[in-house]
């Protein structure tokens, strides 16, 4: 049972990842681009990032730059959502801090599994 | 547990045509010389949701589809790639392409990809052309390890160091063994190496100093290790050897990209033609079932519906104890009621009222693609985009409004070398506006074209024989002629309109929606169409009239005018239709109770009232007893238990309990079978 | 008419309880014979107060009424059959009936002199009329004996539609 927020400016794909983790059981704070999520992660702790790349306001890399920079976040996993399986997107995800990747498109059941992985 | 997607469908579907409406206003708004970055952004935005939506869907076709848009938008946002008017066409017409492939898989029907494929054809020419500076996104990451050895026998070493700072990156080394004693169902040991340890003192507790060696002793793919520590390639050294090798071989595992070739230059299989702009019909706007409300307009109806709660409980109690001294309580009480249910009323229509800006943002769109497709150069202008009307009626109004716009560019505005001749400006303009006026909603078209060529509508109404030879009609009665059927003064039927089925449509659908349309005009200088629309559907402004012992509504936005009058202003035409003198024209008397096969006593024509009323340019003079008041009813169809009455559009539920026919006047006219305005000039008052 | 409706209730009742699969019909007089309706198709009994006349439409066509909201057409069943017309008076009821069509849902009114009684019918009880092919033969779905006299039953979607 961890608080997880999910970032993406999709409706879509937020309502999916929701559905998929409260029904694994965990909590759920969703937030539709970086700035709004930044906000929602200073004002309350998650265990888990779960954010798309491509964003209006702030882009998942700059909002894990910036969440790195909290002394909350440092070491909270932060996975990015990505349709890119080209390296250099994975590398600036990594060099702006991110524990790991998701591949889109990912099946409910694929990221049951991930996030089981930084969940432990 | 797998979980059913289709429950997110309808959001994806939605989010997607907002993205692709965003992707074409974006791309219409383009300056193709200087771009804006953000505007570029959005675009490739929207594309890439698309994508990744439908590859979480399942819907491959549309991913694939939008992956090729979203390469080439990649290229042109890092600047590898300019933009330029063929790609805007190209990129428009997807968008076309998108939207009726996501509307097939609403609809659920087969998919037709052909326009997909060719499209893809395009896209796959442009970006083949030029090998972009960075590698091709088709890089595959692949851990080419120098030693192909799946299972390492009975079990594995690994030995794994990792950065200092590989625990910023919230990655933990104690979740990923933990992973692998899963992997191997426990069946390993595990030592940790503290050389790195700093004394106490200068230790970083953020730091990862220490090293661990880890014996599986299971014989699990090599692939299975590999998935556990994807994540911290980078950040850590991970020595992997099978278990049973003597020698320790350093696998540093790296990814390696694939090598990309350019691809092999195509020939253009279609060269991207400068001139034909994205001519596929918009898509139709859905007529969808649900409809998106703020929250306030929700608010205020929870507000108004309190306090109607209260002012019923009010009342409620007032009728329990009853006597005659507390009338006026009841009056205010009443009084009351009537203001929380009129507010209510509002409230709710306010729910189905939405910006006219809906339509209206097809309209740049469509007269871009027709003024390219006519080499004519016109200026799209609009006003009033917030203005609200009820969606119903926005939906309907959308297609009548299409062909009165493309009519404008088509038969009003002139080629650009005519308006230079003319001494006008080179660019047309076609204006739209529109505003609330005395409870209705106003559109209007207008144009700085040619006008209206009184002349040429005469000759050809002549031609149709919807006039006869030598008649002498005012302007007003020839505007009027363009919207009886079949009517077209276009040389040739273009593909746009001039098919002449146009404007009789036009004006018969704003007429289902109980409203009006009228054109003015001036020869050289353009025309200018007027819709006026109810703000909603189900409510009519009404008159109601006594015939005999039936009570009629006729709607108030069709009356000219009511007329008590004496005998002598009606005369007798061919021996049974009365007809009455009206200023200088004649209008053909109705008797209601007649046509509608009503017993009742005729009253002397000079105890009733004659009210005059107009459809479509046609006057009729309609008997009636008496008039009673004017009220708005709510309509209630007939329909839906008996069937469609001629002279017959709905019905309401009055005051009193009873039902009042509501009167439908364009029909009773037909079914009187008069006519007052295409007559031989015999009858036009001297 | 809560009567009509307790009749109805136990009439149910005691027809599940027999075991034998009926119908229950609701029946009405009119001119002495005896009407029956499935009875599921019975909205509800209302008496008969004035209706609003619709133009053009065929004799049997009162007009419609306001149904909490809803406007629903009144057929004069006597009418419809050609039989003599009589004055409506306090017995004279509108049986609301509401039937499903390929078309959807309609609802329309019959007057009939007065409510007889509810009774269960075997299915497959009801025989042919015999009457031939006339009009009228349409609206009769069959004739059915009950109680040692004769019941008519009507055939509800012909008799609701309204041929143009």
């Amino acid at each position: 049972m961890a608080k997880i927020l999910a970032v993406d400016d999709s409706a879509s794909m937020r309502q999916m990842v929701s559905f998929t983790l409260k029904g694994a059981g965990h909590d759920v704070v969703e937030a539709s681009d970086g700035s709004e999520a930044l906000r929602i992660a200073q004002g309350q702790g998650v265990d888990l990032v779960l954010s798309d790349v491509n964003m209006p306001n702030m882009n998942g890399i700059e909002l894990c730059k910036n969440l790195r920079q909290l002394p909350n976040y440092k070491f909270t996993p932060i996975l990015m959502l990505t349709t890119e399986s080209a390296g250099d997107k994975k590398m600036e995800g990594k060099s702006a801090g991110a524990t790991g990747w998701i591949v889109k498109p990912f099946n409910p059941d694929q990221l049951l599994t991930t996030i089981k992985k930084v969940l432990g | 547990m797998s979980i059913d997607l289709s429950q997110f469908h309808q959001v994806f579907y939605e989010e997607s045509y907002e993205g692709l409406d965003a992707m074409e206003q974006g791309l219409l708004d383009l300056d193709l010389v200087d771009p804006d970055a953000e505007v570029i952004n959005t675009i490739f935005r929207a594309a890439h949701s698309m994508k990744g939506g439908a590859g979480t869907f399942g819907f491959t076709h549309v991913a694939e589809f939008t992956h090729v848009l979203e390469t080439l938008l990649d290229q042109i946002r890092s600047g590898q790639r300019a933009m330029s008017q063929g790609i805007q066409n190209l990129l428009l017409t997807s968008v076309d392409c998108i939207r009726g492939l996501m509307q097939g898989l609403q609809s659920g029907a087969e998919a037709d990809l052909t326009d997909a494929h060719d499209l893809k054809q395009q896209f796959e020419a442009i970006l083949s052309n030029e090998t972009p500076a960075d590698v091709s996104d088709e890089t595959i990451d692949t851990n080419q390890t120098s030693v192909e050895e799946e299972t390492g026998g009975s079990g594995w070493h690994i030995r794994f160091i990792p950065e200092l700072t590989l625990l910023q990156t919230g990655n933990e080394p104690v979740r990923m063994f933990r992973q692998l004693a899963d992997a191997c169902d426990g069946q390993m040991k595990i030592s940790v190496d503290t050389t790195r340890l700093p004394v106490f003192t200068s230790m970083d507790p953020e730091m990862c100093y220490l090293v661990w060696e880890v014996q599986v002793d299971k014989a699990i793919d090599r692939s299975v290790i590999d998935e556990i520590f994807e994540w911290v390639i980078d950040d850590a050294e991970i020595i992997i050897t099978p278990l049973g090798e003597s020698s320790v071989i350093k696998e540093v595992v790296e990814p390696v990209p694939q090598a990309i070739q350019p691809k092999e230059e195509k020939t253009l299989s279609k060269p991207v033609e400068k001139e034909k702009p994205s001519t596929k019909q918009p898509a139709k706007t859905q007529e969808s079932s649900s409809i998106r409300v703020s929250i306030d307009k929700v608010d205020s109806l929870i507000n108004m519906v309190g306090e109607l709660v209260i002012t019923q409980s009010m009342l409620g109690q007032l009728g329990q104890n009853f006597d005659i001294t507390r009338v006026q309580r009841l009056q205010e009480g009443l009084a009351q009621l009537e203001h929380n249910t009129r507010e209510l009323q509002e409230s709710v229509m306010k729910i189905r009222m939405m910006p006219i800006s809906f339509v209206f943002s097809r309209f740049p769109r469509l007269v871009r693609d027709v003024s390219i497709s006519l080499d004519k150069k016109i200026n799209l202008e609009m006003s009033g985009e917030n203005t609200e009307l009820d969606k119903t009626v926005m939906e309907k109004i959308g297609d009548p409004m299409v062909h009165l716009i493309r009519n404008s560019i088509d038969h009003g505005i002139e080629m650009p070398a005519d308006r230079i001749a003319a001494g006008k400006a080179e660019t047309g303009t076609v204006k739209l506006d529109a505003y609330h006026q005395s409870g209705n909603i106003v559109i209007e078209i207008k144009d700085d074209g040619a006008g209206l060529n009184t002349d040429r509508i005469l000759q050809k109404a002549i031609e149709n024989g919807l006039v006869a030879e030598g008649a002498n009609l005012s302007q007003e009665q020839i505007f009027d002629l363009i919207f009886q059927p079949g009517f077209s003064t276009a040389d040739v039927v273009s593909d746009l309109s001039g098919r002449g089925v146009g404007m009789d449509v036009v004006r018969r659908n704003i007429a289902a929606l109980n409203g009006s349309i009228e054109v003015s005009s001036e020869r050289g200088k353009g025309s200018r169409f007027v819709i006026r629309l109810p703000l909603t559907l189900a409510i009519l402004d009404g008159q109601l009239v006594q015939v005999g012992k039936e009570i009629y509504i006729f709607p108030l936005v069709s009356i000219v005018e009511s007329i008590q009058l004496d005998d002598l202003s009606i005369n007798n035409v061919g021996g049974h239709s009365d007809v009455l003198q009206l200023r200088d024209e004649y209008v053909p008397i109705v008797h209601l109770d007649d046509i509608f096969n009503i017993a009742n006593e005729k009253r002397p024509i000079e105890e009733s009232i004659i009210v005059v009323v107009e459809t479509d340019g046609e006057k009729i003079g309609v008997v009636v007893d008496e008039l009673l008041g004017q009220q708005q009813v709510v309509i209630k169809s007939l329909e839906e238990n008996y069937k469609r009455v001629d002279g017959i559009s709905g019905a309401t539920i009055l005051g009193d309990g009873t039902v009042a026919l509501i009167v439908d006047i364009s029909s009773l006219t037909k079914m009187s079978g008069a006519s007052s305005k295409i007559i031989d000039g015999s009858h036009k008052a001297a | 008419m809560s009567e009509v409706s307790e009749i109805i209730d136990t009439e149910v009742s005691s027809a599940q309880d027999d075991g034998i699969l009926t119908e229950q019909y609701l029946t009405f007089i009119m001119s002495g014979e005896e009407y029956g309706v499935d009875i599921l198709a019975v909205q509800e009994i209302r008496g008969w107060e004035s209706a609003t006349p619709i133009p053009n439409s065929p004799k049997f066509i009162k007009g419609v009424i306001n149904l909490r909201g809803t406007i629903v057409p009144i057929i004069d069943l006597r009418q419809r059959f050609d039989l003599a017309e009589i004055e409506y008076g306090d017995e004279t009821v509108v049986v609301v009936l509401r039937i499903y069509t390929q078309n959807g849902t309609r609802t329309m009114g019959i007057i009939v002199d007065a409510i007889s009684d509810v009774y269960d019918v075997p299915i497959g009880d009801a025989r042919n009329t015999g009457m031939g092919d006339n009009q009228n033969s349409n609206f009769i779905k069959g004739l059915v004996t009950v109680n040692k006299h004769m019941v008519i039953l009507l055939e509800l979607e012909n008799l609701l539609t309204i041929e143009d």
